[in-house]
């Protein structure tokens, strides 16, 4: 089992965000952790627990009496195990020495470092609240806190970002030798700032071929850099892959605890509400759905397919998609023997055209 | 004074946007036929697209009883006709029941094509053509100018038109008094064997075909056996009355000079065509009234549903439109890359996008429609003739002899400055100079002669375009000419794509061709595999473009477990391409098919 936790707070919404989080909206954090443990109180869960993520939003924005209350809380309700990982996404813009000692004392043992991006223009564009002097404060902190296990996370495909900005913040990202990098590029979503300005044809954003190159520089750079892409957009440096993640990929089951987060226990997939306003007011699940075989087999095509190593499919599964598989490897998109598929580099780049063939 | 003495049949003819539903408007409201209050704006034209459009597209007709300045209460018939070149068959019998038109000119735009081409129809028709100055309110109005015009390029006696403006009512008494004064009573004969001209027809839900009649001589009532001249159906007639404004008055009896509707339990229009002669089956008239023709759609396209399990839909849709419009044609069609759908032919362009707005409108069907096509005669080597309407159906270039396509003979009115642009257009679409006349200083009016082949396209959008919107247009088909003309394929991943086929003359082949390869190119979205686009004249390649093959299509991020959102999305991607149709290994979406129309 693993737990996944959601700070929904900000200090501010970045430019391209559609994620669930809420900007001066700090004086309602004491309300949400009392939440949060009212909540775990109603899902207790029998087994081990095998890591914790706290995202968000800002997770680094609680303060630290509150994190180590919420870290404590967790303990004295779900079992963890004793090399349990315990991550938190954190903000260099608002990350303090107390938050980290807090972090520390309570159990936390990865940190996702939200950088994005070194150029301070490009910062500033996406709506960042920091620079990358904060970022090498916070690597440093983090360490001196004794967190070590430390994930350097990125953003391209960014508005007016060069390929040349792009290498130069790899290199110094890795400058801070993290044991992980996660290197997204850009969604842009309706309803958000980058959504309206893209809606007007107002947001210069990179094309296909200059977004793959990008791709590949990152792949050759972080790979010569000893941390070796193992997930669509993540790279790790051996055994440092995010496990919490891994388990998203591999359909480990999760509780979801906190405003839109979401579970998977069984076939039985769930989600909170989006609204703080009606989380604090602890209304139900805003979905709540059994999943069918095909469903889940469905899902196990789609998850597993982002690992590098792909997925070992269930006999029912790969029997119900056999033919698309046996298509796709001739075409050249997916390879693998027997049960074991995965997708080729160019099979990962145009993976949605491929997973649709498989939609039920 | 004898009945027919008080009865007077008209209509009103003008250039589109010169004022004569306004007009018609105002003559209803005066007359008192309905209050300022009943009436919306433009009563006579019923359907919205009628009214959006600013055309009409089905005849109407209304009663209007009118006292004179004499003391006589006349009857004044309006019979409002279609006012577009498609629809010229239905405009010449609705003409052909009148005995005068109002000519409605714009007080400041003058004559344009329509204007001479409808008082041209309306002269060979014999009838008294009384001009009508419209608009007269606006600023720029210059009566006297377009008067002296009316008189130069038509040679009417324009010195007693009335000047009026139809929208602020202003002299509307003056046209009313010049309908009585000009327009002669119906001369028929009142004990000959009825004959009555159908000018139009519609479709009612609860009584059938509905035949809208003048009665030119004899009479018919309630009960009477009917005979259509040029079938021989007959039908018992069950109902005959009069118009007024959307609304059917019936009354025991129609007589020689009136204007009225007969029901007869038609199933549909087909059975009571326009332009045929009802006569009494006891007591048949010798002779049709003349000028009946079974009209011939001109333009063909095949349209098809864009969710092919909707085919049983349109073809109810279909059904249903034919039954109010007998000059509509479908009949079955398969194409490789649409699937099942419908050839359906057209009286002309307008005709086209009227019915297909109307199915996409009135019953909510998502079309894709090919580009249209005239009809080709073909004649073979081995001496057989055909007409083509659909190129996939042309026969092999080795078996032709040769191939004629249609003609028309097209009139453009604009201000000379225009002319280099016009005639440049004209030359590009394969027309052939015939003449120009100044029919004022600074405004000319261009004869060509050229294939209706060109026009069906952009023609008249590219004619707006360049001239700022001050051009008119108007046509008439003019037979058949020799032309070198051939088959243009279009190849994706290889494979001919029917629907996108389309029949050019030679030397435009290879411009029409390269174009429409490159607009396919920006519509096609990239795919897992690229995509050669070829043009290719009878097995010869003569344009190539290509869709490159997608390179990035991958979700960056699936943020903390939302395993449903990821789905959606994907979701929403294969929803969107179910509105394509796949050919071979290519998907194609709708906005493929408009290309070809739009590629020039």
């Amino acid at each position: 089992m693993m737990l996944y936790l959601h700070i929904p707070f900000c200090v501010r919404k970045c430019a391209y965000c559609d994620f669930v989080s809420y900007a001066g909206q700090a004086d309602k954090i004491a309300r949400y952790v009392e939440a949060l443990l009212a909540e775990m109180d109603r899902r207790p869960c029998a087994g081990t627990v095998t890591s914790v993520f706290f995202g968000g939003g800002t997770p680094s924005l609680l303060p630290p009496a509150a994190l180590t209350r919420l870290l404590a809380g967790l303990r004295q309700r779900y079992a963890l195990a004793p090399d349990c990982e315990i991550s938190a996404e954190v903000n260099p813009g608002t990350v303090t020495a107390e938050w980290l000692a807090a972090a520390a004392e309570g159990g936390v043992n990865r940190l996702s470092v939200g950088i994005q991006a070194v150029q301070p223009a490009l910062l500033a564009r996406i709506g960042r609240i920091h620079d990358f002097a904060q970022a090498q404060e916070t690597f440093a902190l983090a360490r001196a806190a004794g967190i070590a296990n430390l994930s350097a996370d990125l953003m391209y495909a960014l508005p007016g970002q060069t390929l040349a900005d792009w290498e130069e913040s790899l290199r110094a990202v890795l400058s801070l030798s993290p044991r992980h990098c996660s290197c997204y590029a850009l969604t842009v979503a309706e309803g958000t700032p980058f959504g309206d300005l893209d809606a007007r044809g107002r947001l210069p954003r990179p094309s296909e071929d200059e977004e793959l190159a990008i791709q590949a520089s990152a792949i050759r750079i972080l790979g010569q850099a000893g941390l070796a892409r193992y997930e669509v957009s993540n790279y790790a440096q051996p055994g440092f892959a995010c496990r919490h993640n891994l388990g998203y990929w591999t359909r480990e089951d999760y509780i979801g605890l906190g405003c839109a987060a979401h579970s998977l226990e069984g076939n039985l997939r769930r989600a909170n509400p989006s609204d703080l306003a009606a989380y604090l007011a602890g209304a139900p699940f805003a979905v709540e759905e059994r999943l069918t075989p095909e469903d889940e087999d469905f899902e196990a095509l789609m998850l597993g397919l982002r690992l590098v190593d792909g997925v070992e499919l269930s006999a029912r599964a790969f029997a119900r998609f056999q033919a698309g598989i046996e298509r796709f490897r001739a075409q050249g998109l997916l390879e693998g023997a027997g049960r074991r598929v995965r997708l080729t580099p160019r099979g990962m780049d145009v993976m949605n055209a491929i997973l649709e063939e498989f939609l039920p | 004074m004898k009945r027919e003495d008080t009865i007077r049949n008209f209509c009103i003819i003008a250039h589109i946007d010169h004022g004569k539903s306004t007009l018609a408007d105002r003559l209803i409201e005066r007359t008192g036929v309905m209050t300022q209050r009943e009436m919306s704006d433009q009563v006579l034209d019923t359907m919205d697209l009628e009214r959006e459009r600013g055309i009409t597209i089905k005849a109407q007709a209304v009663r209007m009883p009118y006292t004179a300045k004499d003391g006589v209460t006349y009857t004044l018939n309006l019979i409002d006709t279609p006012g577009h070149v498609d629809f010229s068959y239905e405009v010449s019998r609705a003409l052909a029941a009148c005995d005068g038109a109002l000519l409605v000119v714009d007080a400041s735009q003058g004559i344009e094509a329509q204007t001479l081409a409808n008082a041209y129809l309306a002269l060979e028709h014999d009838l008294e053509i009384i001009p009508v100055i419209n608009k007269i309110d606006l600023p720029s109005a210059q009566p006297d100018f377009v008067k002296k015009e009316i008189e130069d390029v038509i040679g009417l006696d324009a010195s007693e038109a009335p000047c009026i403006s139809a929208k602020t009512g202003q002299n509307i008494d003056d046209v009313l008094e010049a309908v009585v004064k000009f327009v002669p009573p119906p001369r028929g004969e009142e004990d000959a064997p009825l004959r009555a001209l159908i000018f139009d027809s519609v479709y009612d839900n609860y009584k059938g075909a509905l035949s809208f009649v003048r009665i030119v001589d004899g009479g018919v009532r309630v009960g009477d056996r009917i005979r259509m001249m040029s079938s021989g159906a007959e039908f018992d007639v069950t109902e005959v009355g009069y118009f007024r404004p959307g609304e059917l008055v019936p009354v025991g009896e129609l007589r020689a000079g009136e204007v009225g509707y007969i029901g007869a339990s038609i199933k549909e229009v087909a059975d009571t065509r326009v332009g045929d002669t009802i006569t009494l089956a006891q007591n048949p008239a010798g002779e049709m009234l003349p000028g009946y023709k079974q009209v011939q759609p001109m333009v063909f396209c095949g349209i098809y549903p864009a969710d092919g399990s909707d085919y049983e839909n349109l073809r109810d849709a279909l059904e249903k439109l034919k039954l109010n419009d007998a000059s509509l044609s479908f009949e079955p069609e398969t194409s490789v890359a649409l699937g099942f759908g419908f050839r359906a032919g057209f009286l002309g362009l307008l005709h086209m996008e009227v019915i297909q707005e109307r199915l996409e409108r009135e019953f909510d069907l998502d079309l894709i429609t090919t580009a249209p096509s005239v009809v080709y005669h073909v004649v073979k080597r081995d001496g057989t003739e055909l007409y083509i309407d659909n190129p996939t159906n042309l026969p092999d270039p080795a078996d032709i002899e040769y191939m004629e396509e249609p003609m028309v003979s097209a009139q453009i009115f604009a201000p000379s400055e225009y002319v280099g642009t016009i005639m440049e257009l004209c030359q590009m679409k394969r027309g052939v100079y015939v003449d120009m006349k100044y029919i004022e200083a600074g405004r000319v009016q261009i004869h060509y002669e050229m294939p209706l082949n060109e026009i069906i396209y952009d023609f008249f959008d590219s004619l707006k375009s360049r001239t700022r919107g001050y051009a008119s247009f108007d046509y008439e088909l003019n037979g058949y000419a020799r032309s070198e003309l051939v088959k243009l394929d279009i190849l994706l991943n290889g494979e001919i794509c029917d629907a996108l086929s389309i029949i050019v003359h030679k030397d435009r082949a290879y411009p029409r061709g390269r174009a429409i390869a490159e607009k396919l190119k920006e519509v096609i979205p990239r795919q897992l595999f690229e995509i050669p686009i070829q043009a290719a004249v009878g097995g010869k390649i003569i344009a190539r473009e290509t869709v490159k093959a997608m390179r990035k299509d991958v979700l960056a991020k699936c943020y903390g477990g939302d395993i449903t959102r990821k789905k959606k999305l994907l979701e929403k991607q294969k929803e969107g391409k179910k509105r394509m149709r796949t050919l071979g290994s290519v998907e194609l979406p709708s906005e493929a098919f408009i290309a070809v129309l739009k590629a020039d």
